[in-house]
């Protein structure tokens, strides 16, 4: 089923949540809202799902309008963050709870309870606790509870935060399998781009309440609209920069901007590995400050002359990093840079 | 070398182990100076409790079972007895019902209601259950407010609705605070869940809420009764202690110790501090499981 939203709006006090924002879900699809935290994500899902309400905008589930539905007329299954697994009921209780509140039959909660179980890798976990289950478990029971009555979407809000990195990795290739099988139209907040771009098929970047670009994660790494997006999908520099006659000056360095008119003020976004550097006499423009092994890679922090901070990642055993060290003066060169004149 | 030289001289292999240091160092006090404090608070703890408690279990004894047996099943103690435990029925079922009430707008309110009515609750902690029983008398009594005004038929100072209004002002907190407390532990996610479920709010409230309650409301609920039972000043005020009528537990203890029937008194006190030290038992057993999980 799909979902649309338009012109989502919402307040808490005077702190605007979510601005103005608008959307659509095709059926079927899995797609990642990301974004940092108190982006507005966390609202969006949850005023979806009826858990929260709007100051205005409307939000459509197929073809109807929902924003007069309460939460429990909606059937959108719903995944918290920490799980929200009812502690008093064993694992099959909370499983089949959404079917007993909609007076399915004994018989046939317990067969889709099972079948349940079955898909979730929980077989044998029936009657236990929510207290006596790993992290990874309880999320797995949360998403069988929330997927037992057939919902007609499924969000999950920050799904994997809370649980270890390893099982996150396991769960996160188990959920995209999940959904290649179940086709639920699926909707998931997190504020890990690794995970985001693992997952979904595409994403939609959130920004003090502002969707900043929805895209593939091809398209979003390849052309970021906005500043904002450049540096939060990659390591990279964010550096002001002044154009003149075609070029972005930061300092003693200048980066070719031919497209863009002269401008006092513009962002010049660097990723990390579109930076190369050498140690020379004769064409140094920056010091290097710090040589520091981040595993496979290595980051160098240099100062530009006349200028800003910034870093780069090189291969570990790069050989323009030979005599590189604090102290030593360099050239640089950017490979590629995107350029955001400032509004 | 006393104790501390050492403790400050034993070698730290961490040398970022500051703070680890620190509880090491509470481990080796000295240990006469805890053999003191054990004895101090021992000692305080006699006087000021045991010895009390001792004297009464002393002069039951002495005054023979069969003797206290036959005090405490006289009419007018058993009459007593039947008022304090109707009280104490009472106080439970308004203040659980209230309480459950009251926690989740302690807890849940979004405007800002909460901290008054916090406020309020704690004023029946804090003032003298006297004040509150001549209160309701100023209330309630000639030229009150609400003088000549009756439930159910009954008028109500110097009658049983008068000592059921002064049990519910002393014992009003409670519950209310325990399932607080807990209401504020389990937060709102799993209601949410229920909802998205398709559960009605009713439905949440009985599947999820009150079951995620039940450890408060079993602890605020026998508070509430042990305060009940022991309750005094408020239910002398605007009770009357009439015996037969209005008199409880512990006006009948009070009367009886005036008029030097020891029997009754002796045997009444012992029958309340079982009561009450059962229901502290169960509070106990209640705290531990909730602490072990």
């Amino acid at each position: 089923m799909s979902i649309e939203v338009e012109h989502l709006t919402k307040r808490f006090g005077s702190f605007l949540a979510v601005d103005d924002v608008s959307f659509r879900v095709a059926p079927g699809e899995l797609v990642a809202l990301l974004g940092p935290s108190g982006g507005g994500k966390s609202t969006i899902l949850r005023i979806i799902a009826g858990l929260e309400r709007a100051d205005s905008g409307t939000v459509s589930i197929g073809e109807d309008r929902v924003e007069h539905l309460d939460a429990r007329d909606r059937r959108v299954g719903f995944v918290f963050q920490h799980y929200a697994l009812f502690r008093h009921m064993n694992v099959r209780e909370n499983i089949g709870f959404g079917l007993r509140v909609a007076d399915v039959k004994e018989k046939e909660r317990r067969a889709r309870v099972d079948e349940l179980l079955a898909l979730m890798g929980l077989d044998g976990f029936a009657e236990r606790m929510p207290a006596q289950l790993s992290g990874g478990q309880r999320q797995r029971v949360a998403l069988a509870r929330a997927l037992a009555p057939r919902p007609r979407l499924l969000l999950l809000d920050e799904p994997f935060a809370a649980i270890d990195a390893k099982v996150r990795q396991e769960l996160r290739t188990w959920l995209r399998a999940l959904h290649d099988e179940t086709h639920v139209t699926s909707v998931f907040v997190t504020h890990d781009q690794e995970e985001a771009f693992a997952l979904a098929e595409r994403v939609m970047i959130l920004n003090h309440g502002r969707l900043e670009q929805a895209g593939s994660p091809t398209e979003i790494v390849d052309s970021p609209a906005t500043e904002f997006v450049a540096q939060f999908v990659a390591d990279a520099n964010s550096l002001s920069a002044e154009i003149r006659g075609g070029r972005a000056i930061i300092g003693a360095l200048s980066i070719p901007a031919p497209d863009f008119p002269d401008c006092r003020s513009a962002r010049v976004v660097i990723r990390a590995y579109e930076l190369k550097l050498w140690r020379s006499d004769t064409e140094a423009i920056a010091d290097v400050r710090r040589v520091s092994a981040l595993g496979d890679r290595v980051r160098v922090d240099v100062n530009i002359d006349g200028g800003p901070a910034m870093f780069g990642h090189f291969p570990r055993r790069s050989g323009l990093l030979e005599g590189v060290t604090p102290g030593s003066r360099v050239a640089l060169e950017v490979t590629s840079a995107l350029i955001y004149p400032v509004k | 070398m006393t104790v501390t030289e050492r403790a400050e001289r034993s070698p730290t292999p961490d040398p970022l182990g500051m703070t680890r240091a620190a509880p090491a160092v509470r481990h080796r006090e000295p240990r006469s100076m805890q053999r003191v404090l054990t004895g101090v608070v021992i000692l305080y703890l006699g006087v000021v409790l045991i010895a009390p408690i001792a004297a009464l279990l002393l002069a039951a004894v002495r005054l023979g079972i069969p003797s206290l047996l036959e005090a405490v099943t006289s009419d007018y103690a058993l009459s007593s007895l039947n008022v304090s435990l109707a009280l104490a029925a009472f106080a439970l079922l308004f203040n659980g019902v209230f309480g459950i009430a009251t926690a989740l707008v302690l807890v849940r309110d979004r405007y800002f209601l909460a901290r008054p009515i916090g406020a309020l609750l704690d004023i029946s902690l804090a003032v003298s259950p006297v004040m509150a029983g001549l209160a309701m008398l100023l209330l309630f009594g000639r030229g009150g407010w609400l003088d000549g005004f009756s439930i159910f038929g009954f008028r109500v100072p110097f009658a049983f609705p008068a000592l059921v209004l002064a049990t519910l002002f002393v014992t009003l907190p409670y519950v209310a605070a325990e399932c607080g407390h807990m209401l504020q532990e389990v937060g709102t996610e799993e209601e949410a869940a229920a909802s998205t479920l398709g559960a009605s709010a009713w439905r949440t409230f009985r599947s999820v809420t009150l079951p995620n309650v039940k450890g408060g409301l079993i602890v605020g609920g026998i508070l509430t009764v042990t305060r009940a039972l022991g309750e005094f000043g408020a239910v002398l005020v605007i009770g009357g202690a009439i015996a037969g009528k209005t008199e409880t537990a512990t006006t009948y203890i009070y009367a009886a110790t005036e008029e030097r029937q020891h029997a009754g008194a002796v045997g009444m006190a012992i029958l309340l501090a079982s009561v009450s030290l059962v229901s502290l038992a169960i509070v106990a057993l209640f705290q531990r499981t909730r602490g072990s999980k």
